[in-house]
Protein backbone atom coordinates (compact mmCIF):
# COMPACT_ATOMS: atom_id res chain seq x y z
CA UNK A 1 0.00 0.00 0.00
CA UNK A 2 1.41 3.33 -1.07
CA UNK A 3 1.21 5.75 1.78
CA UNK A 4 0.55 9.40 1.12
CA UNK A 5 1.44 11.60 4.05
CA UNK A 6 -0.43 14.61 5.31
CA UNK A 7 2.52 16.76 4.28
CA UNK A 8 2.39 15.41 0.72
CA UNK A 9 -1.31 16.21 0.58
CA UNK A 10 -0.62 19.74 1.80
CA UNK A 11 2.08 20.14 -0.84
CA UNK A 12 -0.20 18.90 -3.63
CA UNK A 13 -3.03 21.12 -2.35
CA UNK A 14 -0.69 24.09 -2.49
CA UNK A 15 0.30 23.26 -6.07
CA UNK A 16 -3.39 22.97 -6.96
CA UNK A 17 -4.16 26.24 -5.14
CA UNK A 18 -6.53 24.70 -2.60
CA UNK A 19 -6.66 25.65 1.06
CA UNK A 20 -7.06 22.60 3.28
CA UNK A 21 -7.11 22.18 7.04
CA UNK A 22 -5.54 19.42 9.17
CA UNK A 23 -8.66 17.30 9.27
CA UNK A 24 -9.11 17.44 5.49
CA UNK A 25 -5.43 16.70 4.92
CA UNK A 26 -5.80 13.55 6.99
CA UNK A 27 -8.94 12.41 5.18
CA UNK A 28 -7.51 13.11 1.72
CA UNK A 29 -4.21 11.39 2.64
CA UNK A 30 -6.11 8.16 3.36
CA UNK A 31 -8.31 8.41 0.29
CA UNK A 32 -5.56 9.40 -2.15
CA UNK A 33 -3.36 6.65 -0.72
CA UNK A 34 -5.94 3.98 -1.49
CA UNK A 35 -6.69 5.39 -4.96
CA UNK A 36 -2.97 5.49 -5.84
CA UNK A 37 -2.50 1.96 -4.48
CA UNK A 38 -5.41 0.84 -6.65
CA UNK A 39 -3.87 2.61 -9.66
CA UNK A 40 -0.58 0.80 -9.15
CA UNK A 41 -2.15 -2.40 -10.50
CA UNK A 42 -1.11 -0.95 -13.88
CA UNK A 43 2.44 -1.96 -12.95
CA UNK A 44 1.42 -5.59 -13.57
CA UNK A 45 1.55 -4.74 -17.27
CA UNK A 46 4.74 -4.62 -19.31
CA UNK A 47 4.43 -1.42 -21.34
CA UNK A 48 8.09 -1.12 -22.29
CA UNK A 49 7.35 -1.12 -26.03
CA UNK A 50 3.92 0.48 -25.99
CA UNK A 51 3.41 3.99 -27.35
CA UNK A 52 1.36 6.28 -25.10
CA UNK A 53 -1.99 7.42 -26.59
CA UNK A 54 -1.80 11.12 -27.31
CA UNK A 55 -4.94 11.28 -29.42
CA UNK A 56 -7.45 8.51 -29.77
CA UNK A 57 -8.19 9.24 -33.45
CA UNK A 58 -4.65 9.90 -34.72
CA UNK A 59 -5.60 13.43 -35.70
CA UNK A 60 -3.07 15.94 -36.90
CA UNK A 61 -2.96 19.54 -35.76
CA UNK A 62 -5.75 21.59 -37.27
CA UNK A 63 -4.85 25.13 -38.26
CA UNK A 64 -7.20 27.91 -39.21
CA UNK A 65 -6.45 30.89 -41.41
CA UNK A 66 -4.77 33.66 -39.48
CA UNK A 67 -7.52 36.23 -40.00
CA UNK A 68 -8.40 38.85 -37.40
CA UNK A 69 -11.93 38.68 -36.02
CA UNK A 70 -13.81 40.91 -33.60
CA UNK A 71 -13.25 40.32 -29.88
CA UNK A 72 -16.05 40.33 -27.33
CA UNK A 73 -17.57 43.63 -26.22
CA UNK A 74 -16.06 44.81 -22.93
CA UNK A 75 -19.34 44.88 -20.98
CA UNK A 76 -19.99 41.27 -21.98
CA UNK A 77 -16.54 40.21 -20.84
CA UNK A 78 -17.01 41.93 -17.49
CA UNK A 79 -20.55 40.69 -16.98
CA UNK A 80 -19.50 37.71 -14.86
CA UNK A 81 -16.45 39.24 -13.18
CA UNK A 82 -16.81 39.24 -9.38
CA UNK A 83 -15.23 42.70 -9.15
CA UNK A 84 -14.36 45.31 -11.75
CA UNK A 85 -13.61 48.99 -12.02
CA UNK A 86 -13.15 51.39 -14.93
CA UNK A 87 -13.66 48.62 -17.46
CA UNK A 88 -11.06 46.32 -15.95
CA UNK A 89 -11.16 43.22 -13.76
CA UNK A 90 -10.18 44.10 -10.20
CA UNK A 91 -7.92 41.80 -8.15
CA UNK A 92 -6.21 42.14 -4.74
CA UNK A 93 -2.84 43.89 -4.58
CA UNK A 94 -0.17 41.79 -6.29
CA UNK A 95 2.91 43.97 -5.62
CA UNK A 96 3.55 45.19 -2.10
CA UNK B 1 -51.34 9.36 -21.37
CA UNK B 2 -48.79 12.10 -21.83
CA UNK B 3 -47.98 13.82 -25.11
CA UNK B 4 -44.43 12.64 -24.51
CA UNK B 5 -45.50 9.01 -24.88
CA UNK B 6 -45.43 9.79 -28.60
CA UNK B 7 -42.27 9.47 -30.58
CA UNK B 8 -40.66 12.59 -32.00
CA UNK B 9 -41.88 11.84 -35.54
CA UNK B 10 -45.47 11.45 -34.28
CA UNK B 11 -45.32 14.71 -32.32
CA UNK B 12 -44.08 16.36 -35.50
CA UNK B 13 -47.10 15.01 -37.39
CA UNK B 14 -49.52 16.11 -34.67
CA UNK B 15 -48.06 19.63 -34.86
CA UNK B 16 -48.46 19.79 -38.62
CA UNK B 17 -51.98 18.42 -38.55
CA UNK B 18 -52.72 21.23 -36.07
CA UNK B 19 -53.93 18.71 -33.51
CA UNK B 20 -51.56 20.21 -30.98
CA UNK B 21 -49.63 23.47 -30.73
CA UNK B 22 -46.03 24.08 -29.77
CA UNK B 23 -47.29 25.80 -26.63
CA UNK B 24 -49.09 22.54 -25.72
CA UNK B 25 -45.77 20.72 -25.84
CA UNK B 26 -43.95 23.34 -23.81
CA UNK B 27 -46.77 23.55 -21.25
CA UNK B 28 -46.88 19.75 -21.00
CA UNK B 29 -43.26 19.89 -19.95
CA UNK B 30 -43.70 22.58 -17.29
CA UNK B 31 -46.89 20.97 -16.01
CA UNK B 32 -45.11 17.67 -15.47
CA UNK B 33 -42.16 19.44 -13.84
CA UNK B 34 -44.61 21.18 -11.52
CA UNK B 35 -46.15 17.79 -10.64
CA UNK B 36 -43.07 15.66 -10.10
CA UNK B 37 -39.86 17.66 -9.96
CA UNK B 38 -40.30 18.40 -6.26
CA UNK B 39 -39.68 14.67 -5.82
CA UNK B 40 -37.26 13.97 -8.67
CA UNK B 41 -35.23 17.22 -8.54
CA UNK B 42 -33.89 16.84 -12.05
CA UNK B 43 -33.87 20.54 -12.95
CA UNK B 44 -31.58 23.24 -11.56
CA UNK B 45 -32.87 26.15 -13.68
CA UNK B 46 -36.06 26.63 -15.69
CA UNK B 47 -36.54 29.03 -18.59
CA UNK B 48 -40.34 29.06 -18.71
CA UNK B 49 -41.07 32.63 -19.79
CA UNK B 50 -38.70 32.56 -22.74
CA UNK B 51 -39.71 29.02 -23.70
CA UNK B 52 -43.40 30.00 -23.89
CA UNK B 53 -42.60 33.16 -25.85
CA UNK B 54 -40.51 31.11 -28.25
CA UNK B 55 -43.38 28.62 -28.61
CA UNK B 56 -45.72 31.44 -29.71
CA UNK B 57 -43.11 32.84 -32.08
CA UNK B 58 -42.45 29.45 -33.70
CA UNK B 59 -46.16 28.64 -33.97
CA UNK B 60 -46.50 31.68 -36.29
CA UNK B 61 -43.73 30.27 -38.48
CA UNK B 62 -45.17 26.75 -38.66
CA UNK B 63 -45.42 25.76 -42.33
CA UNK B 64 -45.17 22.38 -43.94
CA UNK B 65 -41.50 21.53 -44.23
CA UNK B 66 -39.91 22.19 -40.86
CA UNK B 67 -37.24 19.89 -39.47
CA UNK B 68 -38.24 17.28 -36.95
CA UNK B 69 -36.99 19.15 -33.92
CA UNK B 70 -39.09 22.22 -34.77
CA UNK B 71 -40.92 23.32 -31.61
CA UNK B 72 -39.74 20.34 -29.56
CA UNK B 73 -39.01 20.84 -25.85
CA UNK B 74 -35.60 19.67 -24.64
CA UNK B 75 -33.59 19.70 -21.41
CA UNK B 76 -29.87 20.43 -21.36
CA UNK B 77 -27.25 19.22 -18.87
CA UNK B 78 -25.90 22.09 -16.81
CA UNK B 79 -22.31 21.78 -18.01
CA UNK B 80 -23.35 22.85 -21.52
CA UNK B 81 -23.23 26.64 -21.70
CA UNK B 82 -26.42 28.37 -22.77
CA UNK B 83 -26.41 32.08 -23.56
CA UNK B 84 -28.12 34.16 -20.88
CA UNK B 85 -29.34 31.03 -19.10
CA UNK B 86 -27.54 30.27 -15.84
CA UNK B 87 -24.99 27.46 -16.26
CA UNK B 88 -23.40 26.08 -13.10
CA UNK B 89 -21.92 22.61 -13.77
CA UNK B 90 -23.69 21.98 -10.41
CA UNK B 91 -20.82 23.79 -8.66
CA UNK B 92 -20.87 26.60 -6.14
CA UNK B 93 -17.94 28.13 -8.02
CA UNK B 94 -20.22 28.79 -11.02
CA UNK B 95 -23.37 29.37 -8.98
CA UNK B 96 -24.21 32.67 -10.66
CA UNK B 97 -22.56 32.14 -14.02
CA UNK B 98 -24.55 33.74 -16.84
CA UNK B 99 -22.90 32.70 -20.14
CA UNK B 100 -22.38 35.23 -22.89
CA UNK B 101 -22.34 32.62 -25.66
CA UNK B 102 -23.92 29.30 -26.61
CA UNK B 103 -22.18 25.94 -26.81
CA UNK B 104 -22.16 24.71 -30.41
CA UNK B 105 -24.76 22.04 -29.55
CA UNK B 106 -27.00 24.71 -27.99
CA UNK B 107 -26.66 26.80 -31.16
CA UNK B 108 -27.52 23.78 -33.25
CA UNK B 109 -30.62 23.03 -31.18
CA UNK B 110 -31.64 26.67 -31.52
CA UNK B 111 -31.14 26.64 -35.31
CA UNK B 112 -33.24 23.48 -35.45
CA UNK B 113 -35.93 25.47 -33.55
CA UNK B 114 -35.96 23.18 -30.53
CA UNK B 115 -36.99 24.90 -27.27
CA UNK B 116 -34.81 24.70 -24.17
CA UNK B 117 -36.97 24.01 -21.12
CA UNK B 118 -34.21 24.30 -18.53
CA UNK B 119 -30.89 23.06 -17.20
CA UNK B 120 -30.41 19.65 -15.65
CA UNK B 121 -28.70 18.54 -12.48
CA UNK B 122 -25.46 16.55 -12.52
CA UNK B 123 -22.47 15.63 -10.40
CA UNK B 124 -20.31 18.72 -9.90
CA UNK B 125 -18.19 19.19 -13.05
CA UNK B 126 -19.49 15.76 -14.18
CA UNK B 127 -17.38 14.00 -11.55
CA UNK B 128 -19.47 11.20 -10.12
CA UNK B 129 -21.77 8.29 -10.83
CA UNK B 130 -24.82 9.16 -8.72
CA UNK B 131 -25.54 12.93 -9.05
CA UNK B 132 -25.01 13.07 -5.27
CA UNK B 133 -21.99 15.34 -5.86
CA UNK B 134 -24.17 18.23 -7.06
CA UNK B 135 -23.76 21.32 -4.90
CA UNK B 136 -27.45 22.16 -5.28
CA UNK B 137 -29.69 19.07 -5.13
CA UNK B 138 -29.78 15.30 -5.06
CA UNK B 139 -31.72 14.00 -8.06
CA UNK B 140 -33.81 10.87 -7.36
CA UNK B 141 -34.38 7.88 -9.62
CA UNK B 142 -38.01 8.09 -10.89
CA UNK B 143 -38.30 4.29 -10.57
CA UNK B 144 -37.55 4.38 -6.85
CA UNK B 145 -37.02 7.67 -5.07
CA UNK B 146 -34.67 6.06 -2.53
CA UNK B 147 -32.18 5.17 -5.24
CA UNK B 148 -29.79 7.29 -7.28
CA UNK B 149 -30.48 8.14 -10.94
CA UNK B 150 -26.83 7.43 -11.77
CA UNK B 151 -24.47 10.09 -12.96
CA UNK B 152 -23.04 12.30 -13.87
CA UNK B 153 -25.94 13.10 -16.26
CA UNK B 154 -28.45 12.02 -13.58
CA UNK B 155 -30.78 14.99 -14.13
CA UNK B 156 -30.80 14.45 -17.90
CA UNK B 157 -31.76 10.77 -17.57
CA UNK B 158 -34.24 11.24 -14.70
CA UNK B 159 -36.06 14.11 -16.47
CA UNK B 160 -36.66 11.96 -19.56
CA UNK B 161 -37.66 8.90 -17.50
CA UNK B 162 -40.09 11.01 -15.44
CA UNK B 163 -41.70 12.45 -18.59
CA UNK B 164 -40.63 16.03 -17.77
CA UNK B 165 -39.01 16.43 -21.17
CA UNK B 166 -39.07 13.99 -24.10
CA UNK B 167 -35.37 14.51 -24.90
CA UNK B 168 -32.25 15.81 -23.23
CA UNK B 169 -28.55 16.24 -23.75
CA UNK B 170 -25.97 14.78 -21.39
CA UNK B 171 -22.21 14.38 -21.48
CA UNK B 172 -20.16 11.21 -21.07
CA UNK B 173 -16.53 11.05 -19.92
CA UNK B 174 -16.46 7.56 -18.40
CA UNK B 175 -20.11 6.45 -18.65
CA UNK B 176 -21.97 9.60 -17.61
CA UNK B 177 -24.69 9.23 -20.26
CA UNK B 178 -24.95 5.43 -20.48
CA UNK B 179 -24.90 4.61 -16.76
CA UNK B 180 -27.75 7.01 -15.79
CA UNK B 181 -29.68 5.97 -18.93
CA UNK B 182 -29.37 2.37 -17.75
CA UNK B 183 -30.38 3.21 -14.15
CA UNK B 184 -33.41 5.25 -15.32
CA UNK B 185 -34.60 2.95 -18.11
CA UNK B 186 -34.01 5.31 -21.05
CA UNK B 187 -31.82 5.36 -24.17
CA UNK B 188 -28.47 7.18 -23.97
CA UNK B 189 -25.68 7.36 -26.53
CA UNK B 190 -22.06 8.38 -26.14
CA UNK B 191 -20.92 9.24 -29.66
CA UNK B 192 -17.47 8.57 -31.12
CA UNK B 193 -14.88 10.98 -29.73
CA UNK B 194 -14.91 13.93 -32.15
CA UNK B 195 -18.41 13.23 -33.50
CA UNK B 196 -20.03 16.12 -31.58
CA UNK B 197 -18.39 19.48 -30.91
CA UNK B 198 -17.25 20.07 -27.33
CA UNK B 199 -17.16 23.85 -27.78
CA UNK B 200 -19.06 25.26 -24.80
CA UNK B 201 -19.02 22.00 -22.85
CA UNK B 202 -17.39 22.88 -19.52
CA UNK B 203 -14.29 20.71 -19.80
CA UNK B 204 -13.66 17.82 -17.39
CA UNK B 205 -11.29 15.47 -19.28
CA UNK B 206 -10.88 16.83 -22.79
CA UNK B 207 -9.56 13.63 -24.38
CA UNK B 208 -12.63 11.67 -23.18
CA UNK B 209 -15.61 14.08 -22.95
CA UNK B 210 -18.45 13.77 -25.48
CA UNK B 211 -21.95 15.26 -25.56
CA UNK B 212 -24.78 12.89 -26.50
CA UNK B 213 -28.58 12.48 -26.56
CA UNK B 214 -30.86 10.85 -23.97
CA UNK B 215 -34.35 9.84 -25.15
CA UNK B 216 -37.14 7.34 -24.46
CA UNK B 217 -36.50 5.41 -27.68
CA UNK B 218 -33.75 4.68 -30.20
CA UNK B 219 -35.35 6.43 -33.17
CA UNK B 220 -35.57 9.77 -31.35
CA UNK B 221 -31.99 9.34 -30.21
CA UNK B 222 -30.84 8.95 -33.82
CA UNK B 223 -32.70 12.11 -34.87
CA UNK B 224 -31.16 14.09 -32.06
CA UNK B 225 -27.60 12.94 -32.75
CA UNK B 226 -28.00 13.94 -36.38
CA UNK B 227 -28.98 17.43 -35.25
CA UNK B 228 -25.96 17.98 -32.98
CA UNK B 229 -23.14 16.08 -34.77
CA UNK B 230 -20.53 17.39 -37.17
CA UNK B 231 -17.33 19.35 -37.69
CA UNK B 232 -17.03 22.63 -35.79
CA UNK B 233 -14.35 25.24 -36.50
CA UNK B 234 -14.47 26.11 -32.77
CA UNK B 235 -13.42 22.59 -31.71
CA UNK B 236 -10.23 21.35 -33.35
CA UNK B 237 -10.92 17.84 -32.04
CA UNK B 238 -14.27 17.63 -33.82
CA UNK B 239 -13.90 15.30 -36.78
CA UNK B 240 -14.22 16.14 -40.43
CA UNK B 241 -16.35 13.07 -41.08
CA UNK B 242 -19.66 13.20 -42.89
CA UNK B 243 -22.77 12.90 -40.66
CA UNK B 244 -24.95 10.16 -42.16
CA UNK B 245 -28.73 9.90 -42.03
CA UNK B 246 -28.88 7.74 -38.89
CA UNK B 247 -32.60 6.99 -39.13
CA UNK B 248 -32.10 5.21 -42.45
CA UNK B 249 -30.03 2.68 -40.50
CA UNK B 250 -33.09 1.69 -38.43
CA UNK B 251 -34.20 -1.14 -40.68
CA UNK B 252 -34.82 -3.79 -38.04
CA UNK B 253 -32.65 -6.10 -40.12
CA UNK B 254 -29.55 -7.44 -38.38
CA UNK B 255 -29.38 -10.77 -40.20
CA UNK B 256 -25.79 -11.98 -40.48
CA UNK B 257 -24.49 -9.23 -38.22
CA UNK B 258 -21.53 -10.33 -36.11
CA UNK B 259 -21.90 -9.68 -32.39
CA UNK B 260 -18.99 -10.06 -29.97
CA UNK B 261 -19.58 -10.60 -26.25
CA UNK B 262 -16.50 -9.96 -24.10
CA UNK B 263 -16.19 -12.56 -21.35
CA UNK B 264 -14.82 -9.83 -19.07
CA UNK B 265 -18.22 -8.11 -19.27
CA UNK B 266 -20.04 -11.11 -17.82
CA UNK B 267 -17.52 -12.02 -15.15
CA UNK B 268 -17.20 -11.65 -11.39
CA UNK B 269 -18.41 -8.33 -10.12
CA UNK B 270 -21.34 -8.30 -12.53
CA UNK B 271 -24.49 -9.36 -10.72
CA UNK B 272 -26.28 -12.55 -11.77
CA UNK B 273 -29.52 -10.78 -12.71
CA UNK B 274 -27.58 -8.39 -14.94
CA UNK B 275 -25.82 -11.32 -16.61
CA UNK B 276 -29.17 -13.07 -17.06
CA UNK B 277 -30.70 -10.00 -18.75
CA UNK B 278 -27.77 -9.89 -21.19
CA UNK B 279 -28.13 -13.59 -21.98
CA UNK B 280 -31.81 -13.00 -22.75
CA UNK B 281 -30.95 -10.01 -24.94
CA UNK B 282 -28.42 -12.13 -26.84
CA UNK B 283 -31.16 -14.68 -27.53
CA UNK B 284 -33.27 -11.88 -28.99
CA UNK B 285 -30.40 -10.78 -31.26
CA UNK B 286 -29.75 -14.39 -32.27
CA UNK B 287 -33.44 -14.80 -33.05
CA UNK B 288 -33.12 -11.84 -35.42
CA UNK B 289 -30.34 -13.62 -37.31
CA UNK B 290 -27.20 -12.17 -35.71
CA UNK B 291 -24.30 -14.47 -34.87
CA UNK B 292 -22.95 -14.32 -31.33
CA UNK B 293 -19.41 -15.18 -30.27
CA UNK B 294 -17.55 -14.83 -27.02
CA UNK B 295 -14.39 -12.71 -27.27
CA UNK B 296 -11.88 -11.16 -24.89
CA UNK B 297 -11.01 -7.55 -24.11
CA UNK B 298 -8.09 -8.63 -21.91
CA UNK B 299 -7.17 -5.20 -20.53
CA UNK B 300 -10.69 -4.27 -19.40
CA UNK B 301 -9.87 -4.66 -15.74
CA UNK B 302 -7.25 -1.93 -16.00
CA UNK B 303 -9.76 0.56 -17.38
CA UNK B 304 -10.86 2.11 -14.10
CA UNK B 305 -7.30 2.78 -12.85
CA UNK B 306 -6.24 4.15 -16.23
CA UNK B 307 -9.29 6.34 -16.38
CA UNK B 308 -8.91 7.87 -12.93
CA UNK B 309 -5.27 8.77 -13.54
CA UNK B 310 -5.91 10.30 -16.96
CA UNK B 311 -9.24 12.01 -16.32
CA UNK B 312 -8.06 13.48 -13.02
CA UNK B 313 -4.84 14.71 -14.59
CA UNK B 314 -6.76 16.43 -17.36
CA UNK B 315 -9.26 17.80 -14.84
CA UNK B 316 -6.53 19.28 -12.68
CA UNK B 317 -5.40 21.33 -15.69
CA UNK B 318 -8.90 22.15 -17.00
CA UNK B 319 -10.19 23.34 -13.63
CA UNK B 320 -7.22 25.66 -13.06
CA UNK B 321 -9.27 28.33 -14.83
CA UNK B 322 -11.65 28.61 -11.87
CA UNK B 323 -9.68 31.14 -9.88
CA UNK B 324 -12.22 33.74 -8.79
CA UNK B 325 -10.86 36.43 -11.12
CA UNK B 326 -12.79 36.74 -14.37
CA UNK B 327 -16.04 34.94 -13.55
CA UNK B 328 -17.65 32.76 -10.91
CA UNK B 329 -17.45 32.73 -7.15
CA UNK B 330 -14.78 34.79 -5.35
CA UNK B 331 -13.95 34.32 -1.65
CA UNK B 332 -13.94 37.31 0.71
CA UNK B 333 -11.08 38.62 2.85
CA UNK B 334 -8.15 37.37 0.81
CA UNK B 335 -4.79 38.77 1.85
CA UNK B 336 -3.11 38.50 -1.52
CA UNK B 337 -3.57 36.90 -4.93
CA UNK B 338 -2.43 33.36 -4.03
CA UNK B 339 -4.60 33.48 -0.92
CA UNK B 340 -7.54 34.57 -3.09
CA UNK B 341 -7.06 31.58 -5.41
CA UNK B 342 -6.74 29.14 -2.54
CA UNK B 343 -9.73 30.41 -0.57
CA UNK B 344 -11.93 30.72 -3.64
CA UNK B 345 -11.20 27.19 -4.77
CA UNK B 346 -11.44 25.68 -1.28
CA UNK B 347 -14.86 27.29 -0.76
CA UNK B 348 -16.07 26.88 -4.35
CA UNK B 349 -15.31 23.20 -5.07
CA UNK B 350 -16.87 20.16 -3.41
CA UNK B 351 -14.90 17.24 -1.97
CA UNK B 352 -14.98 14.93 -4.99
CA UNK B 353 -13.72 17.71 -7.27
CA UNK B 354 -10.92 18.54 -4.81
CA UNK B 355 -10.00 14.85 -4.53
CA UNK B 356 -9.65 14.53 -8.29
CA UNK B 357 -7.78 17.80 -8.73
CA UNK B 358 -5.29 16.63 -6.10
CA UNK B 359 -5.01 13.14 -7.59
CA UNK B 360 -4.35 14.68 -11.01
CA UNK B 361 -1.88 17.20 -9.64
CA UNK B 362 -0.06 14.36 -7.87
CA UNK B 363 -0.01 12.15 -10.99
CA UNK B 364 1.42 14.99 -13.08
CA UNK B 365 3.86 16.31 -10.51
CA UNK B 366 7.61 16.12 -10.85
CA UNK B 367 8.92 12.62 -10.12
CA UNK B 368 5.55 10.91 -10.57
CA UNK B 369 4.68 11.81 -14.17
CA UNK B 370 6.25 8.72 -15.77
CA UNK B 371 5.03 6.33 -13.09
CA UNK B 372 1.39 7.39 -13.22
CA UNK B 373 0.35 9.65 -16.09
CA UNK B 374 2.58 8.24 -18.82
CA UNK B 375 2.00 4.67 -17.66
CA UNK B 376 -1.75 5.23 -17.90
CA UNK B 377 -1.39 6.70 -21.41
CA UNK B 378 0.41 3.51 -22.42
CA UNK B 379 -2.25 1.25 -20.92
CA UNK B 380 -4.82 3.36 -22.75
CA UNK B 381 -3.12 2.25 -25.97
CA UNK B 382 -3.48 -1.41 -24.92
CA UNK B 383 -7.18 -0.93 -24.13
CA UNK B 384 -7.74 0.78 -27.47
CA UNK B 385 -5.94 -2.08 -29.27
CA UNK B 386 -8.23 -4.61 -27.54
CA UNK B 387 -11.20 -2.98 -29.26
CA UNK B 388 -9.44 -2.62 -32.62
CA UNK B 389 -8.64 -6.32 -32.60
CA UNK B 390 -12.23 -7.39 -31.90
CA UNK B 391 -13.58 -4.97 -34.50
CA UNK B 392 -11.43 -6.60 -37.18
CA UNK B 393 -13.88 -9.52 -37.06
CA UNK B 394 -17.09 -8.16 -35.53
CA UNK B 395 -19.64 -5.41 -36.18
CA UNK B 396 -20.60 -4.62 -32.59
CA UNK B 397 -19.67 -5.53 -29.03
CA UNK B 398 -22.56 -6.23 -26.64
CA UNK B 399 -22.65 -6.46 -22.85
CA UNK B 400 -24.27 -4.90 -19.80
CA UNK B 401 -24.02 -1.14 -19.20
CA UNK B 402 -23.52 -1.44 -15.43
CA UNK B 403 -22.64 -4.31 -13.06
CA UNK B 404 -25.79 -3.74 -10.94
CA UNK B 405 -29.05 -1.78 -11.10
CA UNK B 406 -29.31 1.60 -9.32
CA UNK B 407 -28.03 1.66 -5.72
CA UNK B 408 -29.45 3.46 -2.70
CA UNK B 409 -28.78 7.15 -2.11
CA UNK B 410 -25.91 7.51 0.37
CA UNK B 411 -24.80 3.90 0.01
CA UNK B 412 -21.49 4.52 -1.80
CA UNK B 413 -20.81 8.20 -1.30
CA UNK B 414 -18.16 7.73 1.40
CA UNK B 415 -16.11 5.21 -0.53
CA UNK B 416 -14.59 6.65 -3.72
CA UNK B 417 -13.23 3.33 -5.01
CA UNK B 418 -16.58 1.52 -4.73
CA UNK B 419 -18.23 4.44 -6.49
CA UNK B 420 -15.61 4.36 -9.27
CA UNK B 421 -16.27 0.63 -9.90
CA UNK B 422 -19.75 1.48 -11.24
CA UNK B 423 -18.13 2.59 -14.46
CA UNK B 424 -16.02 -0.51 -15.08
CA UNK B 425 -18.05 -1.49 -18.18
CA UNK B 426 -18.41 1.99 -19.67
CA UNK B 427 -14.95 3.51 -19.12
CA UNK B 428 -13.05 1.38 -21.70
CA UNK B 429 -15.37 2.77 -24.40
CA UNK B 430 -14.29 6.34 -23.64
CA UNK B 431 -10.64 5.34 -23.45
CA UNK B 432 -10.90 3.76 -26.92
CA UNK B 433 -12.95 6.69 -28.28
CA UNK B 434 -15.61 4.41 -29.79
CA UNK B 435 -19.40 4.98 -29.63
CA UNK B 436 -21.64 3.15 -27.16
CA UNK B 437 -25.34 3.16 -26.35
CA UNK B 438 -27.41 1.94 -23.42
CA UNK B 439 -30.90 0.64 -24.22
CA UNK B 440 -33.46 -0.61 -21.67
CA UNK B 441 -33.24 -4.37 -21.13
CA UNK B 442 -36.04 -5.04 -18.66
CA UNK B 443 -36.37 -4.76 -14.91
CA UNK B 444 -34.48 -6.28 -12.00
CA UNK B 445 -36.22 -8.36 -9.33
CA UNK B 446 -36.51 -5.20 -7.26
CA UNK B 447 -38.22 -3.42 -10.13
CA UNK B 448 -35.29 -1.27 -11.25
CA UNK B 449 -34.24 -0.84 -14.90
CA UNK B 450 -31.35 -2.77 -16.43
CA UNK B 451 -29.47 -1.62 -19.53
CA UNK B 452 -27.89 -3.33 -22.52
CA UNK B 453 -24.75 -1.70 -23.87
CA UNK B 454 -23.95 -1.85 -27.58
CA UNK B 455 -20.51 -0.63 -28.68
CA UNK B 456 -19.46 0.12 -32.27
CA UNK B 457 -16.48 1.06 -34.38
CA UNK B 458 -15.24 4.66 -34.63
CA UNK B 459 -17.89 6.77 -36.43
CA UNK B 460 -20.19 3.76 -36.90
CA UNK B 461 -23.08 5.04 -34.80
CA UNK B 462 -25.34 3.82 -37.63
CA UNK B 463 -24.68 0.16 -36.83
CA UNK B 464 -24.97 0.82 -33.09
CA UNK B 465 -28.38 2.40 -33.68
CA UNK B 466 -29.45 -0.40 -36.05
CA UNK B 467 -28.75 -3.09 -33.45
CA UNK B 468 -30.22 -1.04 -30.59
CA UNK B 469 -33.40 -0.37 -32.57
CA UNK B 470 -33.80 -3.98 -33.72
CA UNK B 471 -33.39 -5.15 -30.11
CA UNK B 472 -35.77 -2.50 -28.77
CA UNK B 473 -38.48 -3.43 -31.28
CA UNK B 474 -38.12 -7.19 -30.79
CA UNK B 475 -37.78 -7.17 -26.99
CA UNK B 476 -40.59 -4.60 -26.60
CA UNK B 477 -39.92 -3.84 -22.93
CA UNK B 478 -41.96 -0.63 -22.97
CA UNK B 479 -40.77 0.50 -19.56
CA UNK B 480 -42.19 3.51 -17.75
CA UNK B 481 -41.99 4.38 -14.05
CA UNK B 482 -45.05 5.21 -11.94
CA UNK B 483 -44.59 8.47 -10.15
Amino acid sequence: MTKITKDEVKHVAHLARLNIDEQEAEKFADQLGSIITFAEQLNELDTENVEPTTHVLDMKNILRDDKPTDGLPREQVLKNAPDHQDGQVKVPTILE
Amino acid sequence: MSLFDHKLADLHDLLHKKEITIADLVRESYKRIEEVDGKVQAFLTLDEERALARAEELQQKLGSDEGLLFGMPIGVKDNIVTKELRTTAASKILGNFDPIYNATVADKLHSADAITIGKLNMDEFAMGSSTENSHFAKTKNPWNLDTVPGGSSGGSAAAVAAGEVPFSLGSDTGGSIRQPASFCGVVGLKPTYGRVSRFGLIAFASSLDQIGPITTNVEDNAYLLEAIAGLDPNDSTSANVNVPNYRSALTGDIKGLKVAVPREYLGDGVSEEVRQSVREALKVLEGLGATIDEVSLPHSKYGVATYYLLSSSEASANLARFDGIRYGYRADNAENLIDLYKKTRAEGFGDEVKRRIMLGTYALSSGYYDAYYKKAQKVRTLIKQDFEKVFEDYDVIVGPTTPTPAFKIGEQIDDPLTMYANDILTIPVNLAGVPGISVPAGLSESGLPLGLQIIGKHFDESTVYRVAHAYEQAANHNMKPEL
